[in-house]
């Protein structure tokens, strides 16, 4: 009798690797294939998911149900304005640097809302992206309560012609969707995404196993912040204007990240990329019905929160045993399919 | 130095609207733990009502009342019993995931039947009339609001320590399970204190109503400063709830008077001070 294996990949996470990876190619080749309208609904498309992967590593996983994350939305894309602008910057760096703001912000933040906890918390973090937005408003030079548009010349120093500027913007885009979902899935197969596993699963438990609960926390809400930051200055890149209202907005940047994330499956890296998909398909297709849609929207994640709380990828997995991303131990006896340890 | 005196007593004043705004907020939290981040909105929702009871019946906002209240409360029963008892549990995902969605669909809803223009109810005389207290020319509906705020309370304190109806919300908030052993109906005991805190929410909504002007998209900033007072007075205390409310009222009179941009950002930082210094508010309830 051999002693149990224990492994991690299955035959439909290295099937899915090798899909992922051409499907890949496939996106970085758009912009010979697709045209101007669709290269931006695939950007848009990437940066939400990048939203909703980070939202899902702190809620899903950190326990941190934020609902005030266009704080860093918001102070991403002023950070890019004012570093370009006022700074001199080339955009890319001030995206760059924008995140290593952010990241420098979010500890003081993160000492004070930690205060706060479960539902608290999350107001708190509205409290705090008021602040924000209320902050940015008063600053003149960055246009105010009215807001302001990024110079021709800084626009222009991205690439000169239009369609370069939309083959880079759209790369900017896929690749910071690459590197989101590929920083948080490298956090949770670590040392320190174990200890968050266990954070979840029972925090006194973890706690009693040595885990410092609060520096986990930190440590998520730290990295979240920062690579949050980045995806909005590459929103408004994608825009070329900003304004208070639209930069902190929650509507845009909350709401429809936490739906995205509900529907899909909270909790697992799978479920935020289901959702971004059902999210822009129900866009698409009810975007004429003007406000019911969001109604719809609402209405359904609250039936998948009462109904099915692990949403649609939990669905799945339950159904089919079925994972993409190798995150959970599974045991074989004999070679023999065995448990799988979440 | 009139005038700073001037912008102290309208801030106290202006506490008695945030207090009512976070009288329901703070009940709701006391009784059953939830955390509602629709409760904006459904100040914003009894505005709206209200609006409809005057144009339909041409009757005083205040007269209105005798409507909006106990539509909101059915409104909060239902609710409760219809939805958001079946999102209440250990973990505090549901509730809130719930109570999000909830408050997008109630502002659109809003949006679809309203219209995005701001909105006002007529409140006639009352809006404008003020008597004059030492040298001061002070408003008869912030006074008034100040009052009712101070009654409210006074009914909610009474309600919870010294009714049958009171002590089924304080057992069940201190033990669910051994409150439905002594006979009591969680179920329907969530349903009154939802039903309550909306009737107190449609007296916020009304006053909000006939001070200002008001749109479906407001709903999210008057949460955020019922949740402050909640929080700078300290959790589960309604009379803490009245400082807390006062404090944030000063400091947004005080911050606009030394510029007006700076109006909800110093109440928010008063908010965040007390965070600061004092996690638990300025009055935390005594845990026995």
């Amino acid at each position: 009798m051999s002693a149990p294996a224990v492994t991690r990949a299955t035959r439909a996470s290295r099937i899915a690797t090798v899909v992922a990876a051409l499907g890949l190619v496939v996106l970085m080749l758009a912009p010979w294939w697709a045209g101007r309208a669709d290269m931006r609904l695939m950007g848009e498309i990437y940066l939400y998911l990048s939203l909703a992967c980070l939202w899902n590593l702190m809620a899903g996983y950190a326990g941190l149900v934020s609902v005030g994350q266009q704080a860093y939305v918001g102070f991403g894309g002023y950070m890019l304005f004012a570093l370009t602008v006022f700074g001199g910057l080339h955009p890319i760096a001030a995206i760059v640097a924008a995140g290593g703001l952010a990241a420098v912000v979010s500890v003081p933040v993160a000492t004070l809302i930690f205060r706060l906890k479960g539902a608290y918390f999350a107001i708190g973090t509205w409290v705090v992206a008021e602040v924000f937005r209320l902050s940015f408003a008063q600053v003149s030079a960055l246009g105010g309560g009215s807001g302001s548009s990024l110079p021709v010349g800084i626009v222009r120093s991205l690439s000169s012609s239009r369609s370069g500027r939309e083959a880079l913007s759209y790369w900017l885009a896929l690749g910071a969707a690459v590197l989101v979902i590929g920083t948080v899935y490298l956090f949770l197969r670590s040392r320190r995404g174990l200890a968050l596993t266990a954070i979840r699963d029972s925090e006194a438990a973890a706690s009693g196993l040595g885990i410092d609960i609060w520096r986990t926390k930190l440590e998520v809400y730290v990295v979240t912040s920062a690579l949050t930051a980045v995806i909005g200055g590459l929103i408004f890149l994608q825009k070329l204007r900003i304004s208070p209202d639209a930069a902190f907005s929650v509507n845009d940047w909350t709401a429809f990240v936490i739906f995205i994330v509900v529907i899909g499956g909270i909790g697992t890296l799978e479920g935020p990329i289901i959702g971004t998909l059902v999210f822009f398909a129900i866009r698409e297709t009810l975007a004429d019905f003007g406000t019911s849609y969001l109604m719809i929207l609402g209405a359904v994640a609250i039936v998948v929160m009462l109904k099915a709380p692990k949403g649609i990828w939990g669905l799945i997995r339950d159904r089919f045993d079925l994972e993409l991303f190798p995150l959970s131990y599974r045991v074989h006896q004999n070679g023999g399919e065995g448990g799988t340890l979440r | 130095m009139i005038e700073w005196v001037n912008a102290l007593v309208q801030g106290i004043l202006l506490g008695g609207l945030y207090a009512l705004f976070a009288a329901g907020l703070s009940l709701i939290f006391g009784v059953m733990r939830l955390v509602n981040i629709a409760h904006g909105d459904l100040i914003v929702l009894a505005a709206y009502i209200g609006l409809s009871t005057t144009m339909i019946l041409g009757v005083h906002p205040f007269v209105a009342l005798l409507i909006v209240m106990p539509v909101m409360a059915a409104i909060g029963y239902a609710l409760q019993r219809g939805l958001l008892n079946q999102a209440l549990g250990d973990d505090i995902l549901p509730p809130l995931l719930v109570t999000f969605g909830l408050s997008v669909i109630i502002q659109n809803a809003l949006l679809e039947g309203y219209s995005a223009d701001p909105q006002k109810l007529n409140g006639g005389v009352i809006e404008t009339a003020s008597i004059s207290l030492g040298g001061l020319a002070v408003g008869i509906l912030p006074l008034l609001t100040f009052a009712i705020a101070v009654a409210v309370i006074a009914v909610l304190q009474w309600v919870f320590y010294s009714t049958g109806l009171g002590r089924g919300f304080r057992a069940v908030s201190d033990n669910q399970e051994i409150a439905q052993l002594m006979g009591l109906n969680k179920a329907h005991v969530f349903g009154l204190a939802m039903a309550l805190a909306l009737g107190v929410t449609a007296i916020a909504g009304i006053l909000l109503g006939v001070r200002t002007s008001f749109d479906p998209a407001i709903g999210g900033g008057r949460l955020i400063f019922g949740f402050e007072a909640v929080i700078i007075g300290g959790l589960g205390n309604l009379w803490g709830t009245l400082a807390g409310g006062v404090i944030l009222g000063v400091a947004q009179t005080l911050g606009a008077k030394i510029d007006p941009g700076w109006q909800l950002l110093a109440g928010h930082v008063a908010f965040l001070v007390v965070l600061a210094v004092r996690p638990n508010g300025l009055f935390p309830r005594v845990e026995h």
